[in-house]
């Protein structure tokens, strides 16, 4: 390397030789650039001027037809109907605010709007069409149009918007579509999205947005100076959004509404064969029309601050300690895990107390069950039985085997936002509190844990999918609303398949039976808990009550005296599935401060079933 | 020779803005034909963006981040950037993988990686690391460079990072890269004959480069050579934006008043064709007068390079104010159709974000190269 040394002089001498060069070629391709804006800018100036003011060929979007809802039964959940609308394009009007003020005078906006409106007009380009009301009645139509001369720059447009016939029905799993945002606008392609205004924002229309949107389409337009179109000259034709059957059965759905109405809860109803969702309530529920029509701020804020909260999906996002509904579960974990045989009794005092404590563990039955085995205890639902079960099988195996039933994590339906609940063990508190002294697990938790109290939080969801996967003797799908998805075009049927979940399996499958014949003692034996519900069924159920304690439920509410002591009441619950021998619907039924499981929460299970199962042979 | 300590004695500063300044380790001249151009570009952008005043706020508030980055990057010494480069090369280069492996979808290609915060597109780093690594790894050998050595940085720190970036695909900016690499070596001293081959060797594989193209890429070549020959598609931006320059004539039709811009004939007004609604409506004087303060950049960029102390500080100076030429010219380029359309903004003016912080960045190390010099005596 002694040949190479670094010649500094010589080094910097070369480099200004380079960047004198570099400059040189700099100056030269700027000129170049230069001479070409010379040539468009003032030797063809004529001619793109001239261009410039015959170009009256414009391309516009066309949106596409969104895609139709329908249930299993091929019945329209989601349709689009033709629509006025009243639209201002901001650059043609001399003085917004006077005209917005004009039309809030004529009855068609609201004074609540103007913030929105004004966001909207702020936000886009002024030439661009703002919507500022949806869904005019023909005599608003009409009382615009004569009117029309002193509102330059607003018009009335018909437009195609979402309509759910149903409208409340099924709001929870269908959702519905709402303005495309500016978040919307972030995950979606704005290409495609060019010129439509609304996009699926929750459950299925959300879930589903890509085969339900479609592709867009292009025209080529001719306008005048002004921008008018005077003609279309070419067509692309977009391509419509493809066809979503659902699961769901509307008049299952229907007949569930109708069971709960006027209450707040849930009832979710699966098919336990294949983890498809037939029925999926939450109640209060709300218009979902209201959503696509353009909801006006006032509408909005009331189901905001209404104290039943509509718009919470309880079904998938509501948070209920089981209660009693885990007897079952803990009784076959009980079996699997050797804590109990199935004839062991437990002599129930009433109460219960931990080895060396003092502490009373009450039964609900002051007075006691007397001796009890699992199948009494599951049919009576007997606490003591299952504090001892709980105490013997430990809070780790107990989370353990309800990890399996879908307990604690979520069902993985094919709609967003649903929760996950809780599913205690040692680990979990030791994770959830911050403080030493709270992480560690006390025997007195365990043994609420064993009747569904304490940390325990389910979703209805999660205790329908609990008791489609006791029907199926451990056999367990993922559960679905969408069954299949249709492309009008080709006429492509796209089927979903049941998703097979890992299947919990018991140290001995006979072992199902116990827990199972418990359950059908609730709602047929002499002493069940349930046996109102069941009587003259034509088909047997197995079932089982709860009620969950209400406690620290957080909701910010006004309270007076009477609400006070009505929200204090007990949540109602139960669980079924039916025919016994031969499963085809699994239901779970929580009602809101409804007082019994089994007053309040089976006779509308029954309702459910029987609409259900009897409906063919009448 | 000799370093000391003291900074270059210069004339005691005479205002207070200029004390300032000196103090902020900042170039005047070329501060103040950035932000020029930068305000320039607002107004256009007024119009481009059909009066929307929410984009000229986040334009606004980019070009904030985007001046305080280039003036945390002046304050950083030319000497800790020489012993970062090949760090962050590396790390840019890693990024450049994973974005292939996780990166998020956009329009068809695979450039963001979403870091939580916020989404970036690391090639934007590879814009300033590659020529950095170029300066780097040439920066104590005897130049001009061997073969060997020519090679070695072409193939290592050209090529790779920009066919990772051009698989995104991103032919535009793995081009850009590929450039601000070149650019090193060619200011290293490359011979003559050398790039006469180079020049031969590109035009033959220009067939090889043609099969490796994505349709919409050959699609773009194509409507270049005749766009008369794609209206619809990819030719009808550049009909349109030439009907928005020449309709603009020498004093243009005035600000607001561009018909190609406002009646939305002409796409992508506020980004990659912004200087298209500059020239519809400041026509030729507003376009001239733009590209003279690009050039006013470019040449206190390359004077500050001639004055630059070591051979990784000249390189990395002269490779930054170059690249950016080539920006200007390659956007200009594809704009007035002289060049086929790459997707390339026009730096400072374009509305966009990522690219105006590694632009401003960019500035900062001209600043620190310029303002860290020392004394040299023989």
């Amino acid at each position: 390397m002694a040949t190479r040394l670094k010649d500094h002089w010589r080094e910097q001498r070369l480099f200004l030789a380079r960047v004198l060069a570099s400059g040189a070629v700099v100056i030269g391709l700027t000129l170049f650039v230069m001479v070409r804006l010379v040539d468009l800018q003032v030797l063809r100036f004529e001619h793109f001027s001239e261009l410039s003011l015959g170009n009256r060929v414009r391309i516009e979007p066309l949106p596409p037809t969104r895609g139709l809802i329908y249930d299993r039964n091929g019945i329209v959940l989601a349709e689009n109907l033709p629509s006025y609308q009243l639209e201002m394009i901001p650059e043609q009007v001399d003085d917004i605010d006077v005209s917005l003020e004009a039309l809030i005078g004529l009855g068609l906006l609201e004074a609540d709007d103007l913030e929105r409106i004004r966001g909207e007009i702020r936000r886009q380009p002024n030439f661009r069409p703002v919507a500022l009301r949806y869904r005019l009645s023909e005599e608003e139509v009409a009382r615009f149009a004569v009117r029309r001369q002193q509102f330059p720059g607003v018009e009335i447009q018909a437009r195609l918007i979402r309509h759910y016939p149903y409208g409340s029905v099924a709001v929870h799993a269908l959702g519905y579509v709402g303005s495309v945002s500016q978040a919307d606008l972030q995950r979606l392609d704005p290409g495609d999205y060019a010129g439509t205004t609304h996009t699926g924002k929750i459950g299925v229309e959300f879930a589903q947005e890509e085969a339900l949107h479609g592709s867009a389409g292009y025209r080529q337009v001719l306008v005048n100076a002004q921008g008018r179109i005077l003609q279309e000259l070419e067509r692309a034709s977009p391509s419509p959004g493809s066809d979503v059957y659902l699961s769901l059965d509307l008049e299952l759905q229907l007949a569930a509404e109708a069971a709960l109405a006027g209450r707040r809860g849930s009832i979710v109803a699966i098919d336990p064969r294949n983890g498809q969702v037939l029925a999926l309530v939450s109640q209060p529920g709300y218009d979902a029309n209201l959503f696509s029509a353009g909801i006006s701020t006032r509408e909005y804020r009331g189901l905001q601050e209404d104290p039943d909260i509509p718009l919470f999906n309880r079904a998938l996002r509501g948070l209920y300690p089981p209660g009693s509904t885990i007897k079952p579960v803990i009784g076959l974990a009980g079996l699997h895990y050797g804590a109990v045989a199935p004839w062991q009794r437990v002599y129930c005092l009433g109460y219960y107390t931990l080895p060396g404590s003092s502490h009373r563990f009450r039964d609900w039955k002051r007075e006691g069950h007397g001796p009890m085995n699992l199948n009494d205890a599951i049919a009576q639902s007997c606490d003591v039985y299952f504090y001892e079960l709980a105490l013997k099988l430990g809070i780790d195996n107990m989370h353990d085997f309800l990890d399996g039933f879908g307990l604690g994590h979520r069902s993985g339906i094919d709609v967003p936002a649903e929760k996950a609940g809780t599913l205690p063990s040692r680990e979990w508190k030791r994770d959830h509190f911050r403080r030493r002294e709270d992480q560690v697990w006390f025997p007195g938790e365990t043994l609420i844990t064993g009747i569904g109290q304490g940390y325990l939080q389910t979703t209805p969801l999660q205790l329908a999918q609990m008791t489609a996967t006791i029907a199926e003797r451990g056999r367990a799908f993922r559960p679905t609303l969408v069954a299949r998805v249709s492309d009008p075009a080709s006429g492509d049927m796209i089927e979903f398949e049941p998703e097979a979940l890992t299947p919990v399996e018991v140290s001995d499958p006979a072992l199902w039976d116990a827990a199972i014949t418990g359950m059908a003692e609730v709602m047929h034996g002499p002493r069940g808990t349930a046996r109102a519900a069941a009587a003259d069924a034509p088909y047997r159920i197995a079932g089982k009550t709860g009620t969950a304690q209400v406690v620290n439920i957080a909701q910010d509410e006004k309270y007076d005296a009477e609400e006070l002591d009505e929200r204090l009441r007990d949540h109602a619950l139960f669980i079924a599935f039916a025919p016994l021998e031969n499963p085809r619907i699994a239901v779970s039924v929580v009602v809101e401060n409804g007082g019994s499981g089994s007053g309040t929460a089976a006779p509308l299970a029954r309702a459910v079933l029987d609409d259900y199962l009897l409906r063919d042979s009448q | 020779m000799m370093m000391l300590d003291e900074p270059l004695d210069r004339p005691r500063p005479i205002s207070v803005a200029q004390r300032l300044l000196t103090g902020l380790r900042l170039d005047g001249p070329l501060l103040f034909a950035i932000l020029m151009v930068c305000a320039f570009g607002l107004f256009v952008l007024y119009s481009a963006g059909g009066y929307n005043t929410d984009l000229l706020t986040r334009q606004s508030i980019r070009i904030g981040i985007a001046v305080v980055v280039m003036l945390i990057v002046a304050q950083i010494p030319p000497k800790m950037m020489r012993m970062w480069a090949p760090w962050l090369f590396a790390v840019g280069l890693s990024l450049l993988i994973l974005v292939l492996v996780f990166g998020e979808v956009g329009k068809g290609a695979r450039r963001w990686l979403d870091v939580g915060l916020v989404r970036f597109q690391p090639s934007e780093i590879m814009k300033l690391a590659a020529p950095m690594m170029a300066a780097w790894y040439l920066r104590e050998r005897p130049l001009p460079p061997r073969i060997s050595e020519v090679l070695m940085v072409t193939v290592g720190i050209v090529i790779l990072p920009a066919a990772l970036i051009a698989r995104q695909p991103d032919l535009g900016t793995a081009l850009l890269i590929a450039a601000s690499g070149l650019i090193v070596i060619l200011l290293a001293g490359l011979s003559l004959r050398l790039i006469a081959v180079a020049a031969v060797l590109t035009v033959a594989a220009a067939p090889l480069l043609w099969f490796s193209m994505h349709d919409y890429q050959r699609q773009r070549v194509l409507t270049f050579l005749n766009p008369e020959s794609d209206p619809l598609g990819s030719g009808y931006h550049i009909i349109q934006s030439k009907i928005a320059i020449g309709s603009g004539g020498v004093f243009g039709k005035g600000w607001l008043n561009g018909t190609q811009a406002q009646l939305e004939f002409l796409p992508e007004r506020a980004t990659d064709f912004i200087f298209a609604v500059l020239g519809e409506e400041f026509g030729l004087l507003g376009l001239c007068s733009l590209l003279l303060m690009y050039i006013f950049i470019v040449m206190r960029g390359l004077y500050i390079a001639t004055q630059a102390q070591d051979t990784f500080g000249r390189l990395l100076a002269g490779s930054i104010s170059l690249t950016f030429f080539v920006y200007v010219f390659v956007n200009t380029g594809m704009v007035t159709g002289l060049l086929p359309v790459v997707g390339v903004p026009l730096p400072l003016v374009s509305y966009g974000g990522t690219s105006m912080v590694t632009l401003m960045a960019g500035f900062g190390i001209l600043m620190s190269v310029h303002s860290h010099r020392k004394l040299v005596t023989q």
